[in-house]
């Protein structure tokens, strides 16, 4: 479903933030991208939701070649695609209920059906309780969860998550990634973006490495935990 | 339906809905968005009443002089038609010398209507008139002259005049006369008044247009990661622009009010004024007002110019602002 063919990215000034990325995430694949701070996580998943455009080679979701986009038709293409942002960006002067709703109304939901989602998302991440709060009174983790319900709210068939742990404890970190496998066992392809070495290797999944722009992994993490 | 993936329903349009619920819906939606901006309008209101209250000050001056110009027009077009030219005959004239220069004029083509006041006629009437009454009858002789009142058949000033010349030259006329030069003046204002104010309505227009823009901008980058994360996760520019459209339209309804009050609050204020002046001039001159069509062109306009000032805006600066991402 999504596919790297050869691809790099270098920012204006001619830093090389990507190089030569080649990968495969099929459908209904879990998949973690891990590497050190400045490695290029980021940077790759914004190539995939369309924020930056690559310097050279092809992204392809569905065998369609993103390049081939054009600006009008990116709205749409972000429909198709949950993005849960490190640092949440959520809108912090509307309820938790405008915020995960806000894909819906784009979308041209209204009433009853809206309302049925909002609340279906925010129960899979265990916030129904906060409908009607503000993001300023939740915690850190809280927000981030608001994230996530809004990224799946419209039941997006693949699913981006830069640093969804970033601030989280361990606990939490875990039940976060217990909620990604959730979608990802009911068919959602899900990318998790993450400098959590420790977590990636307990869960088990396929891990993307990248150092320096590289990619010099691709598998299951050989990191072992002590016995 | 989506891009990426053929046969992925998306939003509302994929669920079976009837035409008639659909076209209900769109404006259900249309009414709650607009709604939605007048409540932002509400949470704002310093920055809101300075706009509406520049738009409904620049309206007004527009409007007052259409007005002004309007009750000129009636003022000058009520006298056109009075257009009419005295003929003063010669004293000591023979009788029937008058009657063959009445017959004259009365089948002269450039006039309309011959009306013959002798000088007992005029006596008589400046008697009841006067309230001098029988005082009058004390006089030796009648002083007044016979008059012959004649109504030009084209009452335009420039022909008025022609004709008066070509009468005074008439052998019994002592003189003619034809009070029209501050006619021919009232008309040259009256035309210079409304260029006059199609440039400045021109200015102060584009004024408003410039003003709504510039508040629409700086709503627009206030709110400047709202539109991020909506671009974020795939609103389309129109999406996002239509608030502020409706913002515009709403600018342009309250800034029309606030000129319609201001208007009338001085046409108010002026009546008084007005009504002493037309009294001393026994004319029954009353001020015209803005009519209802008038009041309803003029709200037109200022809606039409909210919402082209946040129209020009929300084009250029929405679409500029794109998100830097996770
Ligand atoms: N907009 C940008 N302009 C210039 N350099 C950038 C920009 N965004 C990221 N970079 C650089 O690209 C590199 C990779 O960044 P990023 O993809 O954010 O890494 P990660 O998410 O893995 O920490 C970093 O060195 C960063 O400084
Ligand atoms: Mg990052």
């Amino acid at each position: 479903m999504l596919q790297f063919d050869q691809v790099s990215k270098s920012y204006p000034g001619g830093f090389v933030a990507l190089d030569r990325i080649s990968f495969r995430l099929e459908k209904g694949e879990m998949a973690f991208l891990t590497g050190h701070s400045g490695a290029g996580k980021s940077t790759l998943l914004k190539l995939i939701s369309l924020i930056e455009r690559p310097s050279a080679g092809r992204v392809l979701i569905n065998d369609i070649e993103l390049s081939r986009i054009k600006r009008s038709q990116i709205p749409f293409v972000r429909r198709d695609v949950g993005i849960i942002f490190q640092n949440h960006r959520l809108l912090m002067n509307h309820t938790v209920f405008d915020n995960v709703a806000l894909p819906l109304v784009i979308e041209g939901f209204t009433g009853k059906e809206m309302v049925k989602r909002v609340h279906a998302a925010l129960d899979k991440v265990g916030l129904l309780d906060k409908v009607r709060c503000l993001p300023a009174t939740l915690s850190g983790g809280e927000q981030q969860r608001v994230g996530i319900a809004r990224a799946v709210v419209n039941k997006p068939p693949l699913l981006l998550a830069d640093e969804p742990t970033g601030n989280l404890d361990p606990d939490l970190s875990k039940d976060t990634m217990r909620v990604f496998e959730a979608f990802n066992q009911v068919g959602v392809s899900v990318l998790v973006a993450t400098h959590d070495l420790g977590l990636v290797a307990r869960m088990k999944y396929r891990t993307l490495t990248l150092k320096h722009g590289r990619m010099i992994n691709d598998g299951l993490l050989q990191y072992q935990e002590p016995v | 339906m989506s891009i990426l993936f053929t046969g992925r329903a998306t939003g509302a349009a994929a669920k079976k809905i009837s035409l008639l619920r659909r076209f209900i819906m769109f404006w259900l939606n249309h009414a709650r968005q607009a709604v939605a901006s007048l409540g932002e309008l509400w949470r704002t209101p310093s920055a809101s009443i300075l706009t509406i209250a520049v738009l409904g000050v620049s309206l007004t001056l527009p409007a007052t002089l259409h007005l002004l110009v309007k009750n000129m027009q009636q003022i000058s077009s009520s006298f056109t038609q009075a257009a009419e030219i005295s003929l003063y005959i010669r004293e000591q004239t023979p009788d029937n010398q008058v009657q063959s220069l009445v017959a004259i004029l009365q089948a002269d083509r450039d006039i309309s209507q011959v009306i013959f006041v002798s000088k007992q006629q005029a006596m008589t009437e400046f008697q009841e008139i006067s309230g001098f009454g029988a005082a009058l009858n004390y006089l030796d002789s009648n002083p007044l002259p016979d008059v012959i009142r004649v109504l030009p058949k084209n009452t335009a000033p420039e022909a008025a005049q022609l004709l008066l010349k070509r009468l005074s030259n008439e052998r019994i006329v002592d003189f003619a006369k034809l009070d029209i030069d501050w006619l021919t003046r009232l008309n040259a204002i009256v035309s210079m008044l409304q260029q006059a104010v199609a440039i400045i309505a021109l200015l102060l227009l584009s004024a408003v247009l410039l003003i709504v823009g510039n508040t629409i901008r700086l709503s627009i980058m206030n709110k400047k990661d709202e539109i991020e994360v909506m671009k974020l996760v795939g609103a389309t520019d129109a999406f996002i622009q239509r608030p502020f459209l409706y913002t515009g339209v709403w600018f342009g309804i309250f800034g029309g009010l606030l000129a319609f009050l201001v208007v009338e609050l001085m046409l108010w204020w002026l009546q008084g004024a007005i009504s002493n002046v037309t009294a001393l001039y026994q004319s029954d001159f009353s001020l015209m007002a803005m009519s209802f069509q008038e009041f309803i062109g003029l709200l037109i306009i200022a809606v039409l110019l909210g919402l082209a000032g946040s129209y020009l805006s929300v084009r250029r600066h929405i679409s500029a602002i794109e998100p830097t991402g996770p």
